[in-house]
């Protein structure tokens, strides 16, 4: 479980993040939604100790993260996965050795056993015969698998995902979602999505949040946000030409 | 004034992160041999080319401009090699590496920053400051002095070359002249110098990478600025030792 409370974050006079609050459950992929700008990496950044918040409390389970030291928080981090948005892959590194990257550090493993875990995720992931590759040799997809795979080489308990569709095509993005929600419940392990994509919205969005100018202005699934009265939520699902033709016809 | 001590903090900062213990001396270890290839062995190219040069050129000034018969021809190669030790072989070649070495670390360090490989260490728990800078400081601090013993006799050798072609002066003078007055103090002064310059290189050029900013020109303008901050800096690192080591 992830707690967010009453969570402020200024960047000089600019206040990015409002009084942000929410809690997220187990075994979903929970998705905050929201425009280019609204405020969606920092919250995510702020949740996983990236950014400091000015105010406002986080909790991890029964421990809050936000009060800890940077050495403190190591054990709530090596329970933590996080897919960045351009994947943050390791370019000085194999898929293999960006797999293992986090093994390396905090787990006394064989080699062996490593080898069998990176094979284990890269698997998971759908990718095969790439151990040996440099990320700049794979497509955006494939550095998503991975940049996946690193994420999970550990079991964390938690997976944040930044715009994880983002320069994705739309079959390849519905791919990515699915697997990202297939691990989730898989693992039990609490996601929590960045994206601006309704289809990923549609597909994976046990529980939604809309966040508009860093506050978060709504909160449901996907199965009430097509009909859902917030104003802004409407102009930013509906935004395109088609999804107001849709809306009209749906009355 | 108030931007520059607001660096001269933050650089504080990153270097009390860096100076901590590593996570595990086994993977500290590996990088620490990595970098001593990037950062040392692959130097060794342009330093030769560079000390070689260097050497025939003061060799050939030397003895153009000892006009005066009454002085023994064989101080062509004690001013070589005084010229050498003291300066060309520590401070020229310092500088030399703030450009080669110090716009690689900068670069390298700044675009980690800006596509996100660096947050993506720091949310594992890593420190990535002390992984990244560590061994680079660390390999380049150690065995940059070597660079310059080499430098040295790649410097002799490259006058002693010019004397063969050119037959300025002979090569028995020239080796007179290497052997005469020699003070080892001076060679040991030279290799503290190399020291303190490399350390200067690699921490304020990962510095400059570490804040990059900005996207792709922004790692530029961090490269430049590490060149430039580490030049000023090495001069006067040069000026303090100097004075301290030589008077």
């Amino acid at each position: 479980m992830i707690q967010v409370k009453l969570l402020n974050k200024f960047f000089g006079e600019k206040q990015v993040l409002n009084d942000i609050s929410f809690k997220y459950k187990p075994g979903e992929c929970s998705l905050i939604i929201g425009a280019s700008g609204s405020g969606k990496t920092v919250l995510l950044k702020s949740i996983v100790g990236l950014h400091e918040p000015d105010s406002g409390e986080i909790w991890y389970d029964k421990i809050q993260f936000n009060t800890l030291s940077f050495n403190e928080k190591k054990d709530i981090r090596k329970e933590i996965g996080m897919l960045f948005q351009g994947s943050a892959l390791f370019d000085f590194a194999t898929v293999e050795e960006n797999v293992r990257f986090p093994m390396d550090f905090f787990t006394e493993w064989s080699e062996e056993e490593k080898i069998d875990r990176v094979n284990f995720c890269l698997k998971r992931v759908n990718l095969k015969n790439v151990n040996s590759l440099f990320p700049n040799e794979l497509s955006g997809g494939m550095q998503k698998r991975v940049g996946i795979a690193r994420a999970i080489a550990l079991n964390p308990k938690y997976l944040f995902c930044d715009e994880p569709n983002s320069g994705l095509d739309p079959q390849t993005s519905i791919l990515i979602d699915q697997l990202i929600s297939e691990i989730t419940k898989e693992y039990n392990m609490t996601t929590i999505i960045n994206t601006h994509d309704m289809n990923s919205v549609m597909e994976i969005g046990d529980s939604v949040g809309f966040i508009h100018l860093g506050k978060l202005i709504w909160q449901g699934d996907k199965e009430n946000i097509l009909t859902s009265d917030c104003e802004e939520l409407n102009d930013f699902v509906f935004a395109s030409r088609m999804a107001k033709k849709v809306k009209e016809m749906m009355g | 004034m108030k931007k520059s001590l607001e660096q001269l903090g933050q650089y504080y900062y990153l270097m009390k992160v860096v100076f901590t213990k590593p996570d595990k001396w086994k993977i500290f270890r590996k990088q620490f041999f990595t970098d001593i290839e990037k950062l040392v062995l692959n130097s060794i190219p342009i330093i030769a080319v560079i000390s070689i040069f260097i050497g025939a050129v003061i060799v050939i000034q030397t003895a153009y401009n000892i006009e005066n018969p009454l002085i023994p021809k064989m101080y062509v190669g004690y001013m070589a090699r005084e010229s050498l030790v003291l300066e060309f072989c520590s401070t020229m070649v310092a500088l030399i590496l703030a450009g080669k070495v110090g716009s690689n670390i900068s670069s390298e360090i700044g675009s980690m920053r800006i596509s996100e490989q660096i947050d993506a260490m720091e949310m594992m728990g890593i420190n990535s400051a002390n992984y990244l800078i560590l061994p680079k400081i660390a390999a380049a601090t150690i065995f940059n002095p070597l660079l310059m013993l080499m430098s040295f006799m790649l410097g002799l050798l490259g006058g002693a070359m010019i004397i063969s072609f050119t037959g300025i002066i002979t090569l028995s003078q020239y080796s007179e002249g290497l052997q005469y007055a020699f003070r080892f103090y001076y060679i040991v002064y030279s290799m503290i110098k190399m020291s303190v310059f490399s350390f200067i290189i690699t921490s304020i050029s990962s510095y400059y990478g570490y804040y990059a900013s900005g996207g792709s020109l922004g790692v530029g303008r961090s490269s430049t600025k590490a060149i430039v901050t580490s030049s000023v800096a090495i001069l006067l690192a040069n000026l303090i030792i100097t004075q301290l080591m030589l008077n």
